[in-house]
């Protein structure tokens, strides 16, 4: 028997697969397509102290292998979240991490601690690399003075797993985690999306309607797993690996450069069924190779 | 609505013009109910900088056949791509996906198309005909060549046509054709799908005259699905999502 189970932190994943923050709306959006209880978690749409609306259309550019956007944050709050999606998605028999983002500190302990009695919801993760929000996002996510505090100051009020997702728009990355994991974080997300910018030639205008935006998609899956790589290297706590990942291979990529578990993102935009393809080729590599624990792959890069 | 994700096989491509072409599409299994203004998440393997699903209406349905077809213009890669499909490929569809419009609260209705927006008119107009509505099609383009397949209208409603340069019906925009100067007051609702402009245009008209009003947008899309919120367009209550909210939005609605 192949046991696919992982631990990131406190949370026992059936499976590490798991679907990435703003790709899968809360999950219903994906049941049409697949069983969402077979994943190993779904990470939710961004949830703020206050509604957002978001920036302004279009948030939305195709690049070569991949996507430039500029959501910005678009969710009705908290409370709402609490109120009207929590009833909707607490029926899913997986872990449902909510990802959690504003633009003070005190935002996001309110976030965290409204989140925290919430029996279904099993983790948050602290989203402090958004580039597409002018105050707060990235910015806590790009200086480790930032990064440690609002990792400290969530701590001090959500006792759950608390995950936090790194920017890769650093010039070392494996600083920034390691300030999160000094301040109490139990695991890191690696990577969110790399600042980008497109430009109608024709038009001599950008396309977005915040010029600069958010890459993701197939074209950033080198930068994010040597990420992973080094960021595996200089922390203890699991490290939850993302970007451009499309495949089983793919996945099994990022676990081999040291990840415990994966999310997958814009790939969901491309195939919805891509999620449960990656865990059943997941599957079909373990066997082909003999491998009777998933653990076994973690960080098992040879050289 | 449950939405599907099937594999289509081309059953034809059918060259309309230089620039649009329609696919004949049949289903593996039975084809599911669709509704006016509902669209397809179309995936185009065989274009190399085409990453993302591009949304197409869908055209018309033949429930016997469990066939779909599907109306495209081409205006890049993707529909490029697409327009080069031969009989017996493959085409993974998401659908259907959107909303779809509300029928007339009285007798007379008018349809208003721009360019490649008569896409999810057809059903419209056969939905209305078979309600008993006997619906005006008003088509517009810059010229001829842009006023396609007007005759799979006819058996609907009565058809209209104007042209910025006069080469086909009445000379000048939607906007200025003798149907609103003439019928307008006998209209309960209009609907309309068009480049921007038009719609804008037809919106301010409908409201003038306090007639309710429909547009279908085109909104660039990643999902198509509701999951991605990159396709939103500003209402009075917020931002909407075009892919699930939308396509089809009642103009007093939306911030135009
Ligand atoms: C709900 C919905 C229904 C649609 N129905 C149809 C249909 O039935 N038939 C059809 O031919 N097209 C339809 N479209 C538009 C179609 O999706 C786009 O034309 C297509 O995605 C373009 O892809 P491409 O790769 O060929 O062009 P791209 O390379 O993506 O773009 C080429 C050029 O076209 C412009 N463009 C791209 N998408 C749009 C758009 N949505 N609106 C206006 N300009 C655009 C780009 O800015 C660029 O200048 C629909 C769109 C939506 C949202
Ligand atoms: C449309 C869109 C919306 C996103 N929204 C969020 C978000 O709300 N919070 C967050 O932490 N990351 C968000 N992300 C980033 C993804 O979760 C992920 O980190 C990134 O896209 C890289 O993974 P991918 O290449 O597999 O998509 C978003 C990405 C996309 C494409
Ligand atoms: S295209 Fe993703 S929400 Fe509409």
């Amino acid at each position: 028997m192949l046991d696919l189970s992982v631990n990131v932190h406190k949370l026992l994943l059936k499976n590490p697969v798991m679907s990435a923050s703003g790709t899968f709306g809360y999950g219903p959006e994906f049941d049409d397509f697949m069983d969402v209880n077979r994943l190993g978690g779904i990470l939710t749409k961004a949830c703020t102290s206050k509604n957002r609306d978001g920036n302004r259309y279009p948030r939305m550019a195709e690049t070569p292998s991949g996507m430039l956007n500029s959501v910005g944050l678009q969710n009705k709050g908290v409370d709402y979240f609490i109120d009207v999606i929590y009833p909707k998605i607490s029926h899913y028999n997986t872990h449902i991490i909510v990802n959690v983002s504003d633009s003070t500190v005190e935002g996001y302990m309110e976030v965290a601690e409204k989140l925290n009695p919430l029996e279904k919801i099993t983790g948050i993760e602290l989203n402090i690399s958004c580039p597409n929000v002018k105050e707060g996002g990235m910015a806590f996510g790009t200086s480790c003075p930032m990064a440690g505090a609002v990792t400290k100051a969530v701590r001090g009020v959500y006792n759950k797993t608390m995950i936090v997702k790194l920017s890769p728009n650093v010039t070392n990355i494996a600083e920034i985690a390691k300030a999160v994991e000094d301040e109490g974080a139990d695991s890191v997300s690696v990577i969110n999306t790399l600042l980008g910018m497109a430009i109608d030639a024709e038009k001599r205008r950008p396309v977005l309607s915040t010029i600069t935006g958010g890459l993701s998609g197939p074209a950033i899956k080198p930068v994010a797993l040597r990420m992973v790589w080094q960021v595996s290297k200089a922390v203890k706590i699991p490290v939850i690996g993302l970007g451009g990942i499309s495949n089983a291979t793919d996945a099994i990529e990022f676990l081999l450069a040291g990840a415990t578990a994966i999310q997958v993102g814009t790939a969901n935009f491309v195939d919805p069924q891509v999620c449960i393809k990656i865990l059943d080729g997941i599957e079909e590599y373990c066997s082909r190779h003999g491998i009777t624990d998933i653990k076994e792959l973690i960080g098992a890069l040879e050289s | 609505m449950k939405k599907f994700i099937h594999d289509f096989e081309v059953t034809r491509n059918i060259h309309i013009t230089d620039d649009y072409f329609a696919l004949n599409l049949k289903c593996p299994v039975s084809l599911p109910d669709m509704l006016p203004g509902q669209f397809a998440e179309v995936l185009v393997g065989n274009s190399a900088t085409t990453y993302l699903r591009r949304p197409i209406s869908i055209y018309d349905t033949n429930y016997d056949t469990n066939e779909l077809s599907l109306l495209i213009k081409k205006v890049g890669d993707g529909t490029i791509a697409l327009s080069k499909l031969k009989e017996g490929d493959i085409l993974n569809l998401v659908y259907p996906l959107g909303n779809t419009f509300s029928m007339p609260q009285g007798e007379n209705a008018l349809l208003i198309c721009g360019g490649v927006g008569i896409a999810p008119m057809l059903l419209l107009a056969k939905l209305l005909h078979s309600k008993g509505y006997n619906p005006d099609i008003l088509i517009g383009g810059r010229t001829s060549a842009d006023i396609i397949e007007p005759g799979k209208y006819e058996p609907y409603g009565e058809v209209f046509i104007t042209t910025d340069d006069g080469s086909a019906g009445e000379k000048g925009m939607v906007t200025q054709h003798s149907l609103f100067t003439e019928k307008i007051k006998s209209y309960s609702i209009i609907y309309a799908c068009g480049p921007d402009p038009m719609m804008k245009a037809v919106a301010r008209v409908a409201a003038s005259h306090q007639i309710p009003c429909e547009i279908s947008l085109e909104n660039t899309m990643a999902c198509g699905i509701g999951a991605c919120l990159c396709c939103v367009v500003e209402t009075i209550d917020g931002n909407k999502t075009t892919c699930v909210d939308g396509p089809v939005f009642d103009t007093r609605t939306l911030k135009l």
